[in-house]
């Protein structure tokens, strides 16, 4: 059974990440047909670098997620707080519209907020409302729900003595809440911020619903590119893309390993730490 | 964790010293939007149009495509974008017109209007000549693989009804154009306001349909040149591109009539820099200019003047420039009205999603059901059961 | 309790970007294109109930193999050293954050009929096989996209699931298998709802896979719905159809939440 199941992972590990070689190596190609090995060449990535039309949507797309994903993180921890304080009946109404933008289709929630913005464009005479300002709403907006999710429970397994004891103790609320609080959840907040990163980063139906002529995100754009001839060099910057995550990824992953191995020798003063992990 | 953090910080820190794509904006920028493949963008040492005009004028041009002119209408309709060159088809600028979409032009800045050729000028869709000025014209036509097609098969519209070839026959995407093709195959005009003849072509392509590899615009250059799909029906001048890729492709003109267009360049209402589109506008009429940009984009240059810097063979000059007895067989589109193009539009829709009823879903779907309602149910009673079994022990403890 | 008016921001950013912008895809399913009220968009439904119970099967085979794929994949890695967890777990993390478009149009150069796996089959002198423009490839394409969303919450389910009620089934003299079915996978009900949501609402709602893997009948109600706001203006028809999508998936996730008892379904 065992040996099934690590077999098993590899293959669909392979299933993976088939397409992504597939177009690593096309990235490669002298020809233009993804299908046909023509010859080894760096020439797409040299047309990514002089065309210089693609690169800086991807500084958009970057612009978008960071901003994007900060403001839902501040927003979202606040909420966060604030939930917990709420009566019952009042939580799980809010609860209730924090799952509308999670369980939505997304086609839906763009949908509905171009609507909204169109409706606001006319009233206010504004032409030009798509761009910026309504790529960042959106993705504050579905970014939200996913901040909200990871703090929760954290802020449910934190001992709730902690707040009184500090408040006692003669913090103010605010003060409360930097010195001790925000240590027992930053665990959640940051993987709320990451998540609302990575879905912001990548995020295309909803973009694609609300972005204007004078700001397209990466994913837009290459949704455009593949109605039109396929650019090789849009396999380029995929390839780029993958090292530059891959690279990211394995240095979190080994500042995690560290923090852990940190931990673990911290545990023989204090005792067993309880939701420790990040 | 904090590591995270100050990365995150200097990660904006970075994004927000960098400049702004948008901090050009202190010049001027135009929005030009225009069908793809449809400008010649410095591949291949042809000129790069919108390169050079910025040079020239240092006015920025952010230029974008769509690939139908219903999706260009669906744009400027849908609202909240800026764009101050457009480039509709015929049809389009009529229908445009008519809804007030589209600001009259100053022609004191548009001075190269004079090389325009006459029968480019106050043409059906705009009789007074005061919103549109052309940018190209083309036809319409079959594209096909002659490795793949038999010489026999083709000469008229039937070829993409032909079952020898279901699966890999293409079809345009838009109501306008795919339309045009069963009305010329059933006599009718390609302008027909007639509901029975609207409905008999839709029919005609719902029959189609289970030999259509798919419905594309310019995803036809892909799937032609690979060879993916050996018949479509598209536009002379893409024609051309795509020979220069694949020498097995051919072209021929349908014998029961086909379309024939001019695409104009137009200033929406939404336009905030008039002058700065004008100036463009005028800029591509400049004879070299549109010669050049016409000696890639494959169409016919509305000018007289352009064609001497064409460098286009004798083969691609028949196709650009066809002599007198093809256009003759050609016919313009004129705007509907609103009501026949609603039902086009709801028609299309129709082709579109129609398909026989498969029993599969519904079968699949009626047994998860079953199962879902059936493990709820059986689920519901145990617990009820148990209930139960825990209260009479309760009651006999 | 002063605490509580932290929410007050983020209450009134959801009332704005949330709840109206949803009241307004109502205004709009019940108008027509002048403004005037209207059942027409609603009564079109009916004509586009094969597209709407399509899309659903679909979606329901592609989370239901989703979940086949995933529960051992995600078994695994709950089982691994915590090394391999997390570089596992990066593994699987990884294509979320990549291009799906791009990822998806590799699968179509693989599948195409001179794509790479025919232009092998070919070379090998056998016929090529007919592998894309057909409903298992959506479903190819929507499983290979979506895994991801189930394996991620199974796994943390797994990892959660305290070892000592299995070993104590063990000792108490369950056999592995009867360990897996009364211990393990009723423990692990949570994760596999929210995994099954999870993909099931993008994969009910999608558009793209369905154009780019589909045949030209696999029409998905998320295509007619793009095609109404980006090709064919008809914001009022494509707001009655996003609508009536809407409460199909809502009364999806109810009935797939009734299976959890009512404890929390896990997130990620």
């Amino acid at each position: 059974m065992k040996t099934f199941n690590r077999v098993f992972t590899v293959i669909v590990f392979l299933f993976l990440y088939i397409p992504m070689i597939v177009l690593a190596v096309a990235s490669f190609n002298t020809g233009t047909d993804i299908a046909v090995w023509k010859g080894f060449t760096f020439a797409q990535y040299g047309a990514l670098f002089k065309d210089g039309a693609l690169l800086p949507l991807l500084l958009n797309s970057v612009i978008v997620a960071v901003i994007s994903s900060l403001a839902a993180t501040v927003l979202g921890t606040m909420a966060a707080l604030g939930i917990r304080a709420m009566s019952p009946r009042m939580r799980s109404a809010t609860m209730a519209v924090t799952n509308i933008p999670m369980t939505n289709p997304e086609i839906v929630t763009g949908v509905s907020l171009a609507l909204l913005f169109a409706f606001v464009g006319q009233m206010l005479k504004i032409n030009g409302i798509m761009g910026f300002a309504t790529l960042l709403i959106a993705h504050i907006t579905f970014n939200l729900p996913y901040v909200i999710l990871s703090v929760m429970p954290k802020l449910g397994q934190m001992d709730p003595n902690l707040r009184d004891a500090a408040l006692d103790l003669g913090c103010t609320p605010v003060q409360a809440f930097f010195k001790v609080i925000i240590h027992e959840i930053l665990p959640g907040i940051i993987s709320g911020a990451m998540m609302a990163f990575t879905m912001s980063l990548d995020d295309f139906v909803i973009s694609y619903f609300v972005y204007g002529p004078n700001f397209v995100t990466l994913p837009v754009e290459i949704y455009n590119y593949t109605k039109k001839p396929l650019q090789p060099k849009i396999y380029a910057l995929f390839t780029l893309l993958f090292l530059v995550i891959l690279v990211m990824m394995v240095l979190m992953n080994l500042l995690q390993a560290r923090d852990e191995a940190r931990q673990r020798n911290a545990r023989g003063v204090f005792g067993v730490r309880k939701g420790a992990k990040a | 964790m904090k590591r995270f953090c100050s990365l995150l910080i200097a990660a904006l820190l970075i994004a927000a010293l960098l400049p702004a794509p948008e901090a050009r904006a202190a010049d001027q920028v135009i929005n030009v939007y225009n069908w793809g493949q449809y400008i010649s963008d410095g591949t291949d040492d042809y000129i790069d149009v919108n390169a050079a005009f910025e040079e020239e004028t240092g006015i920025h041009v952010n230029y974008m495509t769509f690939d139908s002119n219903e999706s260009l209408y669906t744009k400027l309709k849908t609202g909240g974008s800026v764009y101050d060159v457009i480039v509709p088809s015929d049809y389009m600028v009529g229908r445009m017109i008519d809804e007030g979409m589209l600001l009259p032009l100053n022609f004191d800045n548009i001075p190269n209007f004079e090389y325009v050729d006459d029968e480019f000028k106050y043409m059906q869709h705009d009789p007074e000549n005061l919103y549109s000025i052309p940018y190209t014209g083309g036809t319409v036509g079959v594209i096909y693989n002659s490795l793949y097609v038999d010489e026999e098969d083709i000469g008229s519209w039937d070829l993409l009804w032909n079952p020898k070839y279901a699966g890999k026959i293409l079809m345009f995407d838009n109501p306008r154009d795919a339309f045009a093709i069963p009305q010329a195959m059933l006599g009718y005009s390609l302008n027909t306001t007639d509901e029975d003849e609207l409905r008999a072509s839709a029919y005609k392509l719902i029959e189609q349909k289970p030999l259509v590899q798919a419905y594309v615009m310019d995803q036809i250059y892909d799937k032609l040149e690979r060879e993916e799909a050996w018949i479509a029906p598209y536009y002379v001048g893409d024609y051309i591109q795509m020979h220069w890729e694949n020498e097995d492709l051919a072209f021929y003109y349908p014998e029961e009539g086909f379309n024939r267009f001019v695409d104009c360049m137009c200033i929406p209402t939404c336009a905030t820099n008039k002058e700065g589109a004008e100036a463009y506008i005028n800029f591509l009429l400049r004879p070299d200019v549109c010669g050049e940009n016409m000696d890639w984009v494959g169409y016919t240059a509305p000018e007289t003047a352009a064609r001497e810097y064409l460098s286009l063979d004798e083969d691609e000059m028949a196709l650009a420039y066809p002599p007198e007895e093809i256009t003759s067989r050609g016919q313009a589109f004129a705007h509907l009205g609103a009501e026949t193009t609603q039902l086009m539009d709801s028609l299309w829709l129709e082709v579109k999603t129609e398909g026989d009823v498969d029993y599969v879903p519904i079968i699949g779907i009626a047994v998860t059901a079953a199962l879902v309602g059936g493990y709820l149910l059986w689920r519901g009673q145990r617990t009820r059961r148990r209930k139960a079994s825990r209260c009479r022990k309760w009651k006999t403890a | 309790m002063e605490s509580k008016r932290l929410a007050s921001p983020y209450l009134v950013w959801m009332a704005i970007f949330t709840v109206v912008p949803l009241g307004i895809v109502v205004w709009y399913a019940f108008t027509d294109s002048t403004g005037a009220f209207t059942l027409g968009n609603i009564s079109r439904m009916g004509t586009y109930w094969p597209i709407f119970l399509k899309s659903i099967w679909l979606a329901i085979l592609s989370s239901f193999i989703c979940l086949l794929i995933g529960y051992p994949v995600a078994y695994t890695i709950a089982g691994a050293s915590p090394k391999g967890q997390r570089l596992l777990y990066m593994l699987v993390m990884l294509p979320m954050c990549m291009s799906f478009l791009l990822r998806t149009l590799a699968w179509v150069a693989l599948l195409d009929d001179t794509g790479i796996i025919n232009n092998l089959i070919r070379s090998l002198g056998l016929k090529p096989l007919p592998l894309i423009r057909n409903d298992a490839a959506v479903v190819l394409g929507m499983v290979y996209n979506y895994l991801p969303y189930m394996i991620m919450p199974l796994y943390t389910v797994l990892l959660k699931i305290d070892r000592r009620l299995t070993e104590a089934a063990e000792d108490l003299g369950c056999r592995p298998g009867e360990v897996f079915t009364r211990v393990t996978l009723p423990l692990s009900v949570p994760g596999i709802i929210s995994g099954f949501t999870m993909v099931f609402v993008p994969a009910v709602s999608t558009f793209y896979i369905s154009q780019k893997m589909g045949s030209s009948g696999t029409t998905l109600i998320g295509d007619v719905i793009e095609s109404q706001f980006k090709a064919a203006y008809n914001p009022n028809l494509g707001a009655a159809l996003s609508l009536a999508l809407m409460v199909l998936v809502l009364a999806c996730v109810a009935i797939m939440n009734r299976f959890s008892d009512g404890e929390e379904v896990a997130t990620i």
